[in-house]
């Protein structure tokens, strides 16, 4: 049996005395999409930060199909796909140069990132902008151009760090598509991280996250329903007890 | 991961940053007119003043300009770390440094290559100061030419090794103005770059003794010796002294477990 995707176990961090992560443990599986819902500070980019080890976590587990994070790091990231929050790509390079660097980065050869690299632009609609300067493009643009980016390397696994934020509606929907199909047609497993209630749909899972502690786990229907509640905002706004955007 | 994907890995990095060299002509030039500028007008002004007695590795009575030739092309290797050091910042507060940290390359190997890609283009930046240079009377042996070329690399990795360790210090770019304050400008002027030594001592003993703990001075002496044919051993000992230092700290920085980054704040 392979190991699921991502496996979070009594994961705690804190910086200095200020406590970002309480005792999280999650998994996600095969073609999982999960919604990790929270407001601004609730641990959701520190959450990202330690799976993509941009540092290491000091207590508890972070496994990528199987491989522990900070033990072996190499094969844990080659599966990894990454949408960060702010924006990466180079806006000095243009599009194609952008993700023959990432392909790089991942040690493909020339020939075949040139392939992937087709393939993903032309899945995100942007093939005709392959040779314009990122900076030309608009935010959504943008936005696709670092999906496609994060497809190269076959990962199985996508992480996305609010990847919607000031995107317009068009933009947004395209990118709450394409991840949907990623996850139903290639069984891709994704974690979206959001503070966006409307982006949580009844076909995902949804974590919710508060103040470092996970509040509540499974698919939307379920959540909805063990909070006697009417919709996930309600649920949201019963589990926090704040009001949701 | 195999031998072959670190080398797409380096030659990736490297060409990155070459494209961004090529695509900001302006830094290029900026990179080219402060030496030339230092050759031309401040050697040229000097040349009556600051009198260069015979001393190794020069067998004759040499002009000024040909003295601080050599010191500015570490000069141009110092700037080149430093603007790296900026992007690094700069990268790291806009969030694209991300991209590289997030490769399943280790993360020393790819400070490696962020630093030999700084380094390729500091040399290339040193060769095209030396070429028109030849056209104002600076002619080393043209073997030097050759000779100078490792030279250069160490010196050049020393320096970019430093920069990566600033970059790993630096909380945020507001504080790279001190930077120049107190890293570019005291290791230029504490150096043999504008002066020999010699005349630095009868002048004042304890800057005498900075300058000789200063690893630029050596990094300096290092590429003059190898532009003459000659090679000194102490400044090259010295120089890959500096060069393990400098790249440990830098590998410590950035150590996801132990470095400066690890006890940064989170960004939410």
């Amino acid at each position: 049996m392979t190991a699921p995707p991502l496996t979070v176990s009594g994961l705690s961090h804190s910086f200095g005395k200020r406590q970002a992560l309480r005792e999280v443990s999650f998994e996600l599986n095969r073609g999982d999409r999960t919604m990790l819902l929270g407001l601004n500070g609730a641990g959701k980019t520190t959450l990202f930060s330690l799976i993509t080890r941009l540092y290491n976590h000091r207590g508890g587990a972070i496994r990528v199909f199987g491989w522990e994070i900070k033990e072996k790091p190499s094969k844990a990231l080659a599966r990894l796909g990454v949408v960060f929050q702010l924006p990466t790509l180079d806006p000095d390079l243009s599009v194609a140069q952008n993700l023959s660097y990432h392909a790089a980065l991942h040690g493909l050869p020339r020939r075949e990132a040139a392939v992937r690299i087709k393939r993903e632009i032309e899945r995100v609609g942007l093939a005709d902008r392959m040779h314009e300067k990122a900076r030309t493009l608009s935010g959504g643009q943008r936005r696709r151009v670092e999906i496609a980016r994060a497809l190269i390397h076959q990962p199985r696994m996508l992480l996305l760090d609010e990847p919607t934020v000031g995107l317009d509606i068009a933009s947004r929907q395209f990118l709450l598509d394409h991840v949907r199909m990623l996850c139903r047609e290639e069984g891709l497993a994704a974690l979206w991280a959001t503070h966006l209630i409307d982006e949580v749909d009844s076909e995902a899972r949804v974590i919710v996250l508060h103040r470092g502690r996970i509040l509540a786990e499974g698919p939307v229907p379920d959540v909805i329903h063990r909070m006697n509640a009417a919709s996930i905002r309600e649920a949201f706004d019963k589990l926090t007890g704040e009001r949701s955007e | 991961m195999k031998a072959v994907h670190y080398y797409r890995c380096m030659r990736g990095i490297v060409w990155r940053e070459g494209l961004r060299f090529i695509n900001q002509r302006g830094r290029f030039v900026a990179a080219l007119v402060r030496p030339l500028v230092w050759l031309v007008i401040f050697a040229a002004g000097f040349r009556f003043v600051l009198g260069v007695s015979i001393i190794p590795p020069y067998q004759t009575y040499i002009p000024y300009e040909e003295y601080i030739a050599p010191g500015l092309i570490g000069m141009i290797q110092l700037f080149q770390a430093m603007q790296s050091t900026l992007s690094m910042v700069w990268d790291r507060e806009m969030g694209s440094m991300r991209t590289l940290l997030v490769s399943p390359l280790p993360r020393w190997y790819l400070l490696v290559s962020k630093m030999v890609a700084t380094v390729a283009v500091s040399v290339l930046q040193a060769y095209v100061f030396l070429g028109i240079a030849w056209f104002w009377g600076i002619q080393p042996p043209p073997i030097g030419y050759l000779t100078v070329l490792p030279a250069l690399i160490l010196s050049g990795m020393m320096l970019s090794a430093l920069g990566l360790f600033i970059s790993s210090a630096i909380r945020q770019l507001e504080n790279f103005a001190g930077v120049m304050n107190f890293v570019i400008f005291p290791m230029f002027f504490a150096s043999s770059a504008l002066y020999p030594l010699w005349t630095v001592r009868e002048a004042n003993q304890k800057l005498y003794y900075i300058c000789m703990v200063n690893p630029f001075t050596h990094a300096v002496e290092l590429v003059r010796f190898a532009l003459y044919r000659q090679f000194n051993g102490e400044a090259c000992a010295i120089v890959i002294g500096a060069l393990i230092v400098f790249m440990a700290l830098a590998i410590m920085g950035y150590d996801p477990g132990r470095g400066l980054i690890a006890r940064r704040v989170g960004a939410e």
